[in-house]
């Protein structure tokens, strides 16, 4: 229990933070939004795993990449291959000169299904296979850049290439990938509508406590051993390097994680979406990942949530209210965050509110209440 | 290859090996700019392509205002608006410096973030001002069509004015770098910041001449791709990967590096997609490049800097 | 090549789609002559009466949405599209409006992203309750959009000429559907130029892909021609040189092309660089439009041709009417092309469907749509909505000028649309 607490959860401050974040995605929006927002909150925070793969690649790891939407989207196009084959029973594709293959195929004169497409008949295989491909890639790509200890500034363009490749790759391979308008049209899962307010309900929570979970995961992966290693080797590579340690090998495993954690994200994008495209896996969106990462606070691991959560939403807000002008205040909240809050929204906490909260809660546990409420933890906290 | 006749594919051949040297040109021009501010300076600078963008809006800008009030001067108005397209963006440049990128210097994958920040602006100011439709520069008659060497070769003109262009730049740059006070100046604080200061070296003065020059440089290239490419707001954005990775694989701060850089990258693509699809050569280009890249992480050419 | 008088296609003997349908090219008439006419013949029925589905209708207001990309990489193409939306329902407005009700508009960008096309279209019908949209450009942003609107069964006019295979009972085509663009137009070219080979060249997505399959089978078998090369450039590259040489080594007939977006003043400037112009070679292109012309250039068009249902040139006194309104508006650099002017029959077209119904639900709009027997007298001439949701439209070449504009060399019969064509 002790080490739950302390490892997994990260120790009291852990534990609120997480209660908080909880409460707020749960709880506050939730009440606060109807079904078509929340929705839209959903998708944000599809793209608030990638924020929190890169808060350990970029943050901890110190390797920023710039291809993390290639991993979302190997993980969103694996979900979004399962649910276009159901779409495409050959009842509903009958009018098709191929009936049962996916209908961008028909179009591109395809006749038969792709041999990489067979497997994702299978939902296990796909659930699999959104981890586990993503990994796999990123592991070949850590270890032949790692390894050449590639790094720094180098890593970053290279993988910014990469998101590029595929981009190219996804785009001119239409027949088998669907083109630039990507895999589009999907209805069920396993005969499940994914399009009605039930399931938007249900896909939220879904992705909501996902998200927690790969939150504890990436605390309980810092908390440990390997996470100080980490940290020392962004500040002093060499210096872990001469103790012995492989460093390429920690970097390859972060990256590989980061790369999962963003592929979950994008397979839940898929299904509260309802369609992946090649626009989710380039430049653009991958260096947009970054910035909900660094908006949040590189360091923080619910920071990239809350980022990710506040940049999307002042998008939407900007651009409902100003459709001409979003751009110069998107410019300009980029340029501010990095120039007055480099550590981002949990700089700001920390060097602002933090303080101040302390103070309340310490006067809110010196009242009576408090030790009425909550003796158990009070005594706890004697003795720590 | 039935029914050719030898001249005829030799005629091709010339032509091909013009293009993936008018290719190079482009390429070099992009990233001449970048090399600078990246590979002297280590800024991660996304703008790059809005910076070029002014240069192609500066040409517009003088074509019009030539064309409605002096259509004498039609021939020779770019001339003067490629000198205007390098002050525009020097001073633009100038001014983001001070602005913004002077206090990121200690944070270079931060200045990336606050830069792609500023392109956004950047190309919401040309849509307001331009509008979001692409523009066309009338192009004066002498660089339009063809040179004809022989009845079955055509060489583009605008091609030879980019290529010459490009050289022009490429020579001035490298009289900047290494035959002037200025380039002296550059290099050292390049190579050791904090001796450079301690001998008088103005370091903060050099930082900003030195990104100004980078986005002039990027405002000729983007006057340049007038005569063959688009202009509209968000033109820029199309060259900013392939210019990153040029300075890249060349090794960043060393001009030879981007030189054969640019060159060798051009021609494997202009070879690539005469015999492969257009994207298929681009991807095999792309992917060469990173496969080199991760034998030779630092790129072609190092240049020693001391961190 | 003067207008056809409209005429009644439907034997419908029904009273009320009769009047309708005079009223509709009353109030198109109306807008035309003077602002008031319309409103003296459109009756204002109770809003309980015409809105069934919680549209945002009012006694004396009904809202659309508006959703194009006014920023990001399409906004270049999708300008012209929102100005002509905006007239159209400003004239629409000023004629007394639909059913009685003034037509306000909710401006969405869907800022050349997808994901966030269908966001918008989902905020547009969702939060406001829009009773139609009239958006999309790319079939990409198009794709996106349609589950939405299939669940919220919302209403969509998409004015762009496209790859056909779809036909959603939620959408509305204004463009023209690939049948109709490229059959006509190759048996020109065949005919006129008296062309057997040719290369075929496209943006690699799926518009570009299905047109020249089309095309190609087309060639191969009805023209008996051949097809000496087939390529795709990927979206946004501006290399054509390598492109340009192939070219010359197979020396086609007929040079046929759908290249778009940036690439599209690439191609053409290094194709005149090249020394290939109008003067010594043919080139039939479905992607450019005037709008297109000003990014490239007329003088790096000039002598080629392209294929549309609408060219700003075209002289009929509905169209210079038109092109008078839209340069008044939106200023006289203002370009008018083919997608401007579909989407300015978005709006008509919508109107007449709703007075046909006397109803703004989707369910009631479509089924009048559905009936066939709408028709507007737009500026490219009479138009008939077909039961298909495809309009009926004419095709035409126009051979393009230096100064931008386009003299038309042919204009085909009517064709009917064919979104899913046999044996191709």
């Amino acid at each position: 229990m002790n080490t739950f607490y302390s490892k997994w959860l990260g120790g009291k401050k852990g534990v609120i933070e997480l209660a908080v974040l909880a409460a707020f995605i749960f709880i506050v929006l939730p009440l606060w939004l109807d079904i078509f927002r929340l929705n839209m909150v959903g998708k944000y925070l599809t793209y608030a795993f990638a924020a929190v793969g890169l808060v350990m690649v970029w943050g901890y790891g110190g390797i920023l990449s710039l291809g993390q939407g290639v991993f979302f989207g190997i993980g969103g196009y694996c979900m979004a291959m399962f649910l276009k084959l159901e779409a495409s029973d050959p009842v509903s594709t009958a009018r098709q000169t191929t009936p049962g293959i996916p209908d961008f195929m028909d179009w591109n004169q395809v006749t038969s299904l792709p041999l990489f497409w067979e497997p994702f008949h299978s939902l296990i295989f796909t659930l699999i296979a959104v981890i586990v491909v993503p990994g796999v890639i990123a592991y070949v790509i850590g270890a032949a850049m790692f390894k050449r200890r590639v790094s720094g500034v180098y890593f970053s363009i290279i993988t910014q290439a990469i998101a590029a490749i595929l981009t190219i790759l996804v785009v001119g391979q239409q027949g088998m990938t669907g083109g630039i308008n990507g895999i589009t049209d999907l209805k069920t899962l396993h005969g499940w509508n994914i399009n009605s307010n039930s399931a938007k309900y249900i896909l939220y929570y879904v992705n909501g406590a996902l998200l927690l979970g790969v939150i504890v995961l990436c605390k309980y992966v810092l908390s440990s051993k390997f996470g100080r290693l980490l940290l020392a080797m962004r500040d002093k590579e060499d210096r872990v390097r001469f103790s012995g340690y492989d460093v390429a090998n920690f970097k390859i495993f972060t990256f590989s994680l980061g790369a999962a954690i963003s592929a979950i994200g994008g397979a839940m994008f898929t299904l509260q979406v309802g369609f992946m495209s090649p626009s989710l896996i380039g430049i653009v969106p991958s260096i947009e990942m970054v910035i909900f990462a660094a908006i949040g606070g590189r360091m923080s691991l619910v920071g990239a949530v809350y980022g990710t959560w506040l940049v999307n939403y002042g998008k939407t807000a900007f651009s409902e209210s100003f459709p001409s002008l979003w751009l110069f205040l998107m410019g300009a909240l980029f340029i501010g965050v990095v120039m007055l809050f480099p550590n981002g929204l949990a700089g700001l906490y920390n060097s602002y509110l933090k303080e101040r909260l302390e103070k309340l809660v310490l006067k809110f546990k010196q009242s009576g209440l408090f030790k009425k409420l909550n003796p158990v933890k009070t005594e706890l906290q004697n003795e720590q | 290859m039935d029914g050719y006749s030898i001249s005829e594919l030799w005629s091709i051949l010339v032509m091909q090996g013009f293009s993936g040297l008018s290719l190079f040109s482009v390429l070099l021009l992009m990233a001449l700019g970048l090399a600078i501010i990246f590979g002297q300076m280590g800024v991660i600078n996304m703008a790059h392509g809005e910076f070029m963008t002014i240069g192609a809006y500066t040409i517009y800008l003088f074509s019009k205002v030539t064309e409605q009030y002096f259509p004498s001067l039609m021939p020779y108005y770019f001339l003067v608006a490629i000198f205007a397209a390098f002050a525009i963006a020097f001073a633009v440049g100038y001014l983001v410096e001070y602005s913004l990128i002077r206090h990121l210097y200690k944070r270079p994958l931060d200045t990336l973030l606050a830069t792609w920040g500023l392109s956004l602006i950047m190309q919401q100011i040309f849509r307001s001002v331009f509008g979001a439709r692409e523009v066309s520069a009338t192009l004066p008659d002498w660089l339009m069509g063809s040179w004809q060497p022989t009845p079955d070769i055509d060489i583009p003109l605008n091609g030879l004015f980019v290529m010459g262009i490009s050289i022009a730049v490429t020579i001035a740059v490298v009289l900047f770098l290494y035959r002037s006070n200025w380039g002296l100046k550059v290099r050292a604080t390049t190579q050791n910041r904090i001796m450079a200061g301690s001998v008088g070296i103005n370091t903060k003065k050099v930082d900003r001449i030195t990104f100004a020059v980078g986005c002039g440089i990027a405002g000729i290239a983007g006057a340049s791709f007038t005569t063959i490419a688009s202009t509209g707001p968000t033109s820029g954005s199309l060259y900013i990967v392939d210019t990153f990775l040029v300075v890249v694989f060349g090794g960043a701060g060393s001009i030879i590096g981007t030189v054969s850089s640019a060159f060798s990258i051009a021609q494997a693509q202009s070879i690539l997609t005469f015999f492969l699809t257009n994207a298929m050569g681009k991807v095999v280009t792309l992917m060469t490049i990173i496969i080199i890249l991760m034998m030779r992480p630092e790129g072609l050419f190092t240049s020693k800097v001391r961190k | 090549m003067s207008s056809k008088k409209p005429m009644v296609p439907s034997t419908d003997s029904c009273a009320s789609a009769g009047l309708s349908m005079r009223k509709v090219a009353l109030a198109v008439a109306g807008t035309l002559l003077f602002a008031a006419a319309g409103s003296a013949l459109a009756a204002t029925p109770p809003t309980s009466q015409v809105n069934t589905t919680h549209l945002a209708v009012t006694d004396n207001e009904i809202i659309v949405g508006q959703l194009h990309s006014s920023t990001g990489t399409m906004a270049i193409s999708e300008t012209g599209s929102i100005e002509a939306e905006r007239l159209a329902i400003d004239q629409i407005n000023a004629s007394g409006g639909v059913l009685g009700r003034k037509i306000k508009i909710i401006q969405e960008d869907g800022a050349s992203d997808w994901p966030t096309f269908a966001e918008k279209a989902k905020k547009l019908l969702e939060e406001n309750h829009v009773a139609a949209i009239f958006g999309c450009w790319t079939s990409a942003s198009r794709k996106a959009v349609l589950p939405v609107l299939e669940r919220d069964n919302g209403l969509l006019y998409y004015p762009t000429f496209y790859e056909g295979l779809e036909q959603s009972k939620n959408v509305i085509y204004t463009g023209q559907e690939a049948t109709q663009q490229v059959f006509a137009g190759l048996d020109w070219v065949a005919k006129t130029k008296h062309a057997k080979t040719f290369y075929l060249i496209g943006s690699d997505y799926i518009w570009p892909r299905t047109t020249m399959k089309l095309a190609r089978k087309y060639i191969e078998t009805v023209l008996h021609g051949k097809v000496v090369g087939e390529e795709y450039a990927a979206l946004g590259s501006t290399g054509f040189g390598s492109t340009i040489n192939k070219i010359r080594l197979k020396k086609p007939d007929v040079i046929y092309a759908a290249v778009v977006g940036g690439s599209n003043v690439s191609w053409f400037k290094q194709l005149k660089a090249a020394g290939i112009t109008g003067k010594n070679h043919t080139l039939l292109t479905l992607s450019v439009t005037e709008d297109e012309v000003k990014g490239i250039g007329g003088e790096n068009l000039t002598g080629f041709y392209s294929a549309m249902k609408y060219f700003q040139s075209l002289d009929t006194p509905r169209n210079k009417e038109f092109v008078k309104q839209f340069k008044a508006k939106f200023g006289a650099d203002a370009p008018i092309g083919d997608v401007t002017q579909a989407a300015y029959e978005g709006p008509w077209i919508w109107k007449a469907a709703v007075e046909k119904a006397g109803s703004f639900d989707t369910d009631k709009v479509v089924k009048a749509e559905e009936t066939g027997s709408i028709s507007i007298d737009a500026p490219e001439g009479m138009v008939y909505l077909e039961s298909n949701h495809h309009l009926k439209t004419r095709l035409r070449i126009g051979e393009w000028r230096s100064d931008g504009q386009a003299d038309i060399v042919y204009t085909s019969d009517y064709i009917m649309p064919n979104p899913f064509p046999k044996g191709y």
